[in-house]
């Protein structure tokens, strides 16, 4: 390859003297090859600019996504805002677009079937409590597994459960659904929950108390829910645990701490922030999540009465009820559910700011960065 | 030689050990390898319970027929609703493709850090944090309520597309962040424009990663239901190919509605779709090991372990998984590579 003469520049697009393009060869050791450039400077400026270009404007998209969609939730909510008000409608509870016979009345502007009244509090509080059973659950064995993985099991076997995550993490969450409202549910019901139902009866053991229903509500959900969400918090603490350099490791070895304290002292120190962050992660996921949890939260717009009760969640709530809000004839109900929908997307905005909180705080000091590569 | 160290007993024969840990020391240690047993052990269940548990009921009543048969009444196949499935997800790798990758490259490659990148990538990653209801729940009042598009392609494709560029924009600049340096150094000391080095040298060594960022894109078009209904609506014909103004059918939504049908011919049909996504996402998942393989001939981990020189770069193989690249595309620090000097 000769030098380039002063200003030309290699270029692949070369068209010599009308001669067809030559193809593009790479050399035996996989180096591209290159030609001296002929194009013209107008289309060696043109192409260089076009990728900038294009680039910047699909960049742009997902904030005009994010951006639009608060935007349009926000004005379609204004009518439900201005009938229930912001801070009544998180804190009260029932939930009826009313008399579907009536006339159409007006209030504060509003055109409302008579007897409408909207609340979400019952399904907040469905949403964050089987968010936290899942989180509870997912986090230990997400840990648990991940150390051992890293430590302990051989790397075929350590790929295998490479494999099991990624499948629980891919498989459609409709399927998930089905399974648990047709094969956990039921199972879990007939012979775990009582066992569960019969722990004595000490503070933190009594919550478990209580009629144990058919296996659809509140802890089905969580379970559920966390077998989704394990996944991600899984992986990112065992790729967070082999990037914890083997020396640190093998000197706190070398002082007789017992593999248990090496994981508390020394690991978790440098993985710490990441699993918070990944955490959070997976609490988002499962506060948004609809379709599995519609299948099994038992579908009642209310609080569960116990831990095995029916219940409802802002995400499911909004799938299972949009076809009947359809019906109302003032147009109401589908406000209302925007509103139902911004409060979700409040919710896991609110996580997620957390977690970069927590992420940028933490990865400061001592531990590793999440996210930015390995 | 023999020197005692101070607290332990005297090293007597060989192969005893030096110090004899405590018993309370070593039972916490045994406690804690049975818990990590414990937790992979609730872990692994799941999978091959619901594995076991879809490919059961599916087997059980299953024609190869429902492959070429479209739905008729309540029973049928679900031909329809697999080529509605491949439109949508088409569709969509097209769509999402292009902005994810350019969203990627352009925060990779063309911005500064500053304010605007931080902007732009915190905008994406806040919108892999936002539920899939709430994406189809806008698209619906926007696209087919707002435009009068009705049920349709368009909508179901944009929304879903809005859904994926996440993942495939942060596994792009993932994949662009770990070209060497060097490399670009030496592409740069060779007078090659910026765009041509991107061609040429950077996406093709980023390459892998992105197009693992892709098919986890794919394998979650696939599998989304919550964004669809209400997009896409359902049918029982096939797609008429239309953008607008024309329900698509999908596999996700013959789930969702005839699993507790009254009708026996249903349920069948619903497991059955049930089966096929299982086998479809874990074949695309499967796929992208593939194409990892097929693509990594530019790869900087590849060149590494070619060269012999310091393998720190290098991925073990089941490192780039779907799982997290899910994980990947919420959370991230602009911060140096190279982790603390000290906890």
């Amino acid at each position: 390859v000769t030098e380039p003469t002063g200003g030309t520049a290699f270029h692949g697009k070369a068209v010599a003297g009308g001669s067809p393009r030559p193809p593009d060869r790479t050399s035996r050791r996989g180096l591209p090859t290159l030609t001296p450039a002929t194009t013209p400077q107008w289309r060696r400026e043109f192409l260089e600019r076009l990728l900038a270009v294009i680039s910047s404007l699909a960049a742009i998209v997902p904030f005009l996504a994010l951006a639009g969609m608060l935007v349009i939730l926000g004005i379609y909510a204004v009518p439900s805002i201005k009938y229930n008000g912001f801070w009544h409608f998180i804190t009260s509870s029932p939930w009826g677009i009313g008399d579907l016979y009536g006339k159409v009345e007006v209030t504060h502007g509003v055109k409302h079937l008579p007897g409408a009244e909207f609340g979400a509090y019952p399904l907040i509080i469905g949403t964050l409590e089987t968010s936290a059973i899942a989180l509870l659950i997912a986090l230990p064995v997400a840990v648990g597994s991940a150390v051992l993985v890293v430590e302990k099991l051989p790397p075929r076997i350590a790929g295998a459960i490479g494999m099991c995550l990624e499948i629980l993490a891919g498989i459609p969450s409709v399927v998930i659904g089905v399974w648990g409202a047709l094969t956990f549910g039921p199972w879990i019901a007939k012979h775990i929950y009582p066992t569960l139902a019969h722990l004595p009866n000490v503070p933190p053991l009594d919550i478990f108390r209580g009629s144990v229903g058919t296996g659809e509500g509140l802890l089905t959900s969580g379970l559920v829910l966390a077998a989704m969400i394990v996944p991600i918090i899984a992986a990112t603490t065992r790729d967070l645990l082999r990037q914890v350099p083997e020396q640190t490791k093998e000197g706190a070895e070398a002082l007789g701490l017992t593999e248990v304290e090496v994981f508390t002292r020394v690991q978790a120190r440098w993985i710490r922030s990441g699993v918070v962050g990944a955490a959070v992660l997976g609490l988002g996921r499962a506060l948004g999540e609809t379709i599995a949890v519609a299948f099994i939260c038992g579908g009642q717009d209310g609080i569960a009465h116990n831990v095995y009760g029916a219940m409802d969640t802002i995400a499911a709530f909004i799938v299972t009820n949009l076809d009947a809000a359809q019906g109302d004839p003032s147009g109401l109900a589908v406000r209302a559910i925007a509103e139902l929908a911004l409060v979700l997307m409040i919710i896991t905005l609110f996580a997620n700011v957390v977690a970069r909180f927590i992420v940028s705080k933490s990865s400061r000091g001592a531990a590793l960065p999440v996210g930015a590569g390995f | 030689m023999a020197t005692v160290t101070a607290g332990g007993p005297a090293p007597g024969a060989v192969g005893e050990p030096p110090n004899e840990v405590a018993l309370s020391r070593r039972i916490r240690n045994r406690a804690w390898w049975a818990l990590c047993t414990l937790g992979m052990l609730v872990l692994v269940v799941p999978v091959v319970w619901i594995l076991a548990g879809v490919f059961d009921n599916g087997t059980r009543d299953w024609h190869w027929s429902v492959l070429w048969t479209a739905q008729h009444g309540i029973g049928g196949g679900l031909a329809n609703d697999i080529v509605g499935t491949a439109l949508i997800t088409f569709s969509v790798a097209i769509l999402a493709g292009v902005v994810g990758v350019g969203c990627g490259v352009y925060l990779s490659e063309f911005l500064r850090p500053g304010v605007r990148r931080t902007l732009l990538r915190s905008a994406y990653e806040v919108l892999s944090g936002i539920p899939s209801i709430v994406f189809g729940y806008v698209g619906y009042v926007a696209l087919d309520v707002g435009l009068h598009w009705q049920f349709s392609l368009l909508a179901a494709v944009i929304v879903l597309s809005m859904l994926v560029v996440p993942y495939i924009a942060k596994a792009t600049e993932i994949a662009l962040g770990q070209v060497p340096t060097e490399w670009r150094e030496g592409a740069d000391s060779l007078g090659m424009t910026k765009s041509y080095q991107l061609r040429k040298i950077v996406m093709r060594a980023a390459l892998p990663g992105m197009l693992t960022g892709l098919v986890v894109a794919i394998a979650i078009s696939v599998g989304e239901t919550a964004p669809l209904l209400y997009t896409a609506g359902a049918s029982a014909y096939y797609p008429t190919g239309a953008f607008i103004h024309s329900p698509v059918p999908y596999l996700t939504e013959i789930v969702y509605t005839d699993f507790d049908s009254s009708f026996p011919s249903q349920h069948v049909l619903s497991y059955d779709a049930a089966m096929l996504l299982v086998v479809l996402v874990i074949l695309i998942l499967l796929s992208s090991r593939l194409v990892i393989r097929l693509t990594q001939r530019y790869s900087p981990s590849r060149a590494l372990t070619a060269t012999k020189s310091q393998p720190r770069r290098v991925r073990s193989r089941d490192q780039s998984g779907a799982a997290r690249v899910i994980a990947d595309a919420a959370v991230s620090v602009d911060s140096p590579r190279d982790g603390p000097s000290s906890p």
